[in-house]
């Protein structure tokens, strides 16, 4: 009797802490092909920017994760196929290896778009992996005095790369950031926050180039260095690229074999794909999401351990036979994201009537409210006890039912009624 | 286990909970200190409470209550997290210091709004790390009566086990 996952990041981590609820015996095989234990991606930026204390802290568990738990990492090897008759799957070294439940957690991938020039661009990274980080910390480092940098994406990822090299900057050192949107964040904030947040950055001297896109990429004939061509007109001289304009779910082994997928890898709410035993969690899936509706793909940490975690339980309830499966439930967007201090925490769907309530050099507060319902929200500067916010999303609460005047000011628990309130303090 | 619950009806709002929280999760307080209410209070940094007290009216006259970590069974705060600073152990919601980046997705998740971020002058402020978000673990970290119970000068802060 065997687990096998596929994929050794958070949703991983959680299918095994799931497993271990239920079954403490049944060996878990991990398969990654990254060669290092689980570490946090989002913690990647921190670990270029010099912000952990120590490297180790970029893993997401302890040393001894995968001992303790009776799990065996599989390391730097990656799954060419599901044999989903035989119930193996093959490895990239001819191995195969047997499983009776599986877990696809193979997350996402950077999605570059095609560009002119860019196969002749000599130093160009995308921000993913760990790996890619130790190559550019490497690169900078190699090169002497200012350095230019140019960033393709200003969504969370391009961001989170130009803060952490603003961490690590030299005198003079330049940090471009180019985006087709005409804004930025435009995938958790409003045009008005997203302002906010985009002159928060400029005081950094972070440099923005928006609503244009990288035209051609070629060599300076002046000074010798690698330029971008802006469809705007504009020139940017660069030593080094990252390229973050989006990423797309790792879907092929669950496709290759005729499982369900939309935009992602669709499963039910046990987290099992329409392949028999073969269940997936994390960036590479879908998940139906309460505030909309519809089914998004969530690519966000919590969201990947918590649907790891309800696969986990649900592949060892349904192998022993016994244990109640666990639905995973109320899914919803949500992201906590800070640059320079400036803080932002974002939930939900931003649809039906807007009430802004805060907006300041360095304040926002926005909610979204449908059919008696929080169903979004917005804060930026002031995220004190903002997941009072989230749970009146996540659990749909009717807003008749509570004193929203008084939580639209400060998310408290006094906007509850005594019942309720002495409920949630029990 | 053994937990804390409040009973609003007995609390007066006077914060002192706040002041006792505060002060014994304090370095001060943590050294075993004599006096360490009077030393943590006296720093340039602020001490910072894991408990915060909600009251109905500004003067503390009408219905008050002091929140805390409630130690969730399902904690999605620990789940959440991304770096793996949060854990569960017997029950307890910590968080480990050095592990800690502030990216607050902690105050995201939390349904009652209880982790605290250190304001401006709190504890951090003077060493880079004010980012360290602030939780109350019972006291365990202290291996004494949680202090906002033994502080309370009404009863209405208590520990205890409840089924």
């Amino acid at each position: 009797m065997a687990y096998v996952i596929i994929g050794n990041s958070a949703a991983a981590v959680g299918a095994i802490e799931g497993i271990r609820k239920i079954d403490a015996e049944t060996p878990i095989t991990v398969i990654s092909d990254e060669n290092y234990r689980a570490y946090s991606r989002p913690l990647i930026s921190y670990w270029l920017g010099g912000k952990l204390g120590g490297d180790d802290k970029i893993f997401y568990r302890d040393a001894d994760f995968y001992e303790k738990n009776k799990a065996f990492p599989v390391l730097g090897k990656s799954v060419t196929k599901i044999n989903k008759d035989a119930k193996t799957v093959s490895l990239s070294d001819g191995a195969e290896i047997v499983y009776d439940k599986l877990l696809v957690a193979t997350g996402s991938k950077p999605f570059v778009p095609p560009m002119t020039g860019l196969d002749k661009v000599e130093k160009q990274y995308t921000f993913m992996d760990y790996s890619s980080v130790i190559n550019i910390k490497s690169a900078l480092e190699n090169i002497s005095g200012a350095r230019k940098i140019l960033i393709i994406g200003a969504g969370l990822i391009g961001l989170k790369a130009a803060e952490s090299f603003y961490e690590i900057s030299r005198p003079n050192d330049k940090i471009t950031v180019v985006d087709m949107a005409d804004r930025i964040l435009p995938s958790i904030l409003d045009v008005s926050a997203g302002q906010i947040m985009q002159k928060h950055l400029e005081e950094k001297q972070v440099a923005f180039e928006l609503g244009t896109v990288v035209d051609t990429f070629t060599v300076n004939p002046i000074n010798g260095t690698q330029m971008a061509v802006l469809k705007n007109g504009k020139n940017i001289d660069f030593d080094i690229l990252i390229l973050a304009v989006g990423v797309r779910p790792n879907i092929s082994l669950v496709q290759d074999i005729g499982g369900a997928v939309g935009r992602a890898i669709k499963t039910d709410k046990t987290q099992l794909t329409t392949i028999p035993d073969v269940y997936a969690a994390g960036d590479c899936t879908e998940s139906f999401d309460v505030s909309s509706g519809t089914d998004k793909v969530l690519a966000l940490l919590p969201n990947a351990y918590l649907q790891g975690e309800a696969a986990g339980v649900n592949m060892a309830c349904t192998q022993l036979g016994n244990g109640s499966s666990v639905p995973y439930e109320n899914a919803i967007p949500m992201n906590a994201i800070g640059f320079f201090g400036l803080h932002i925490i974002t939930a939900g769907s931003y649809d039906g009537t807007e009430l802004l309530v805060t907006e300041g050099s360095k304040s926002y507060k926005k909610f979204f409210v449908k059919d008696n319902k929080l169903v979004g929200y917005i804060l930026l500067g002031d995220i004190e006890r903002a997941g009072i916010y989230t749970s009146l999303i996540r659990e749909q609460t009717p807003l008749d039912t509570v004193n929203f005047d008084l939580l639209k000011k400060n998310p408290q628990l006094l906007g509850f009624g005594k019942d309720k309130r002495k409920e949630k303090l029990a | 286990m053994k937990k804390i619950y409040v009973k609003e009806e007995h609390c007066l709002g006077c914060h002192l909970c706040e002041t006792y929280c505060a002060a014994a999760n304090s370095a001060d307080g943590k050294n075993g200190e004599r006096n360490y209410l009077v030393k943590a209070f006296s720093r340039a940094e602020t001490p910072v409470s894991r408990v915060r007290i909600e009251s109905e009216t500004a003067d503390s006259k009408g219905v008050n209550f002091a929140v805390q970590c409630r130690h969730c069974e399902v904690p999605l705060c620990v789940k959440g997290c991304i770096t793996g600073a949060l854990s569960v152990t017997d029950g307890v919601v910590s968080v480990d210091d050095t592990r800690c980046v502030g990216c607050y997705t902690c105050v995201l998740t939390c349904p009652y709004g209880c982790i605290v971020i250190p304001p401006e002058n709190g504890d951090g402020a003077t060493n880079g790390k004010r980012h360290i978000i602030k939780k109350c673990d019972l006291c365990v970290s202290r291996g004494a009566t949680p202090a906002c119970v033994e502080g309370c000068p009404n009863g209405a802060i208590v520990v205890e086990e409840r089924a």
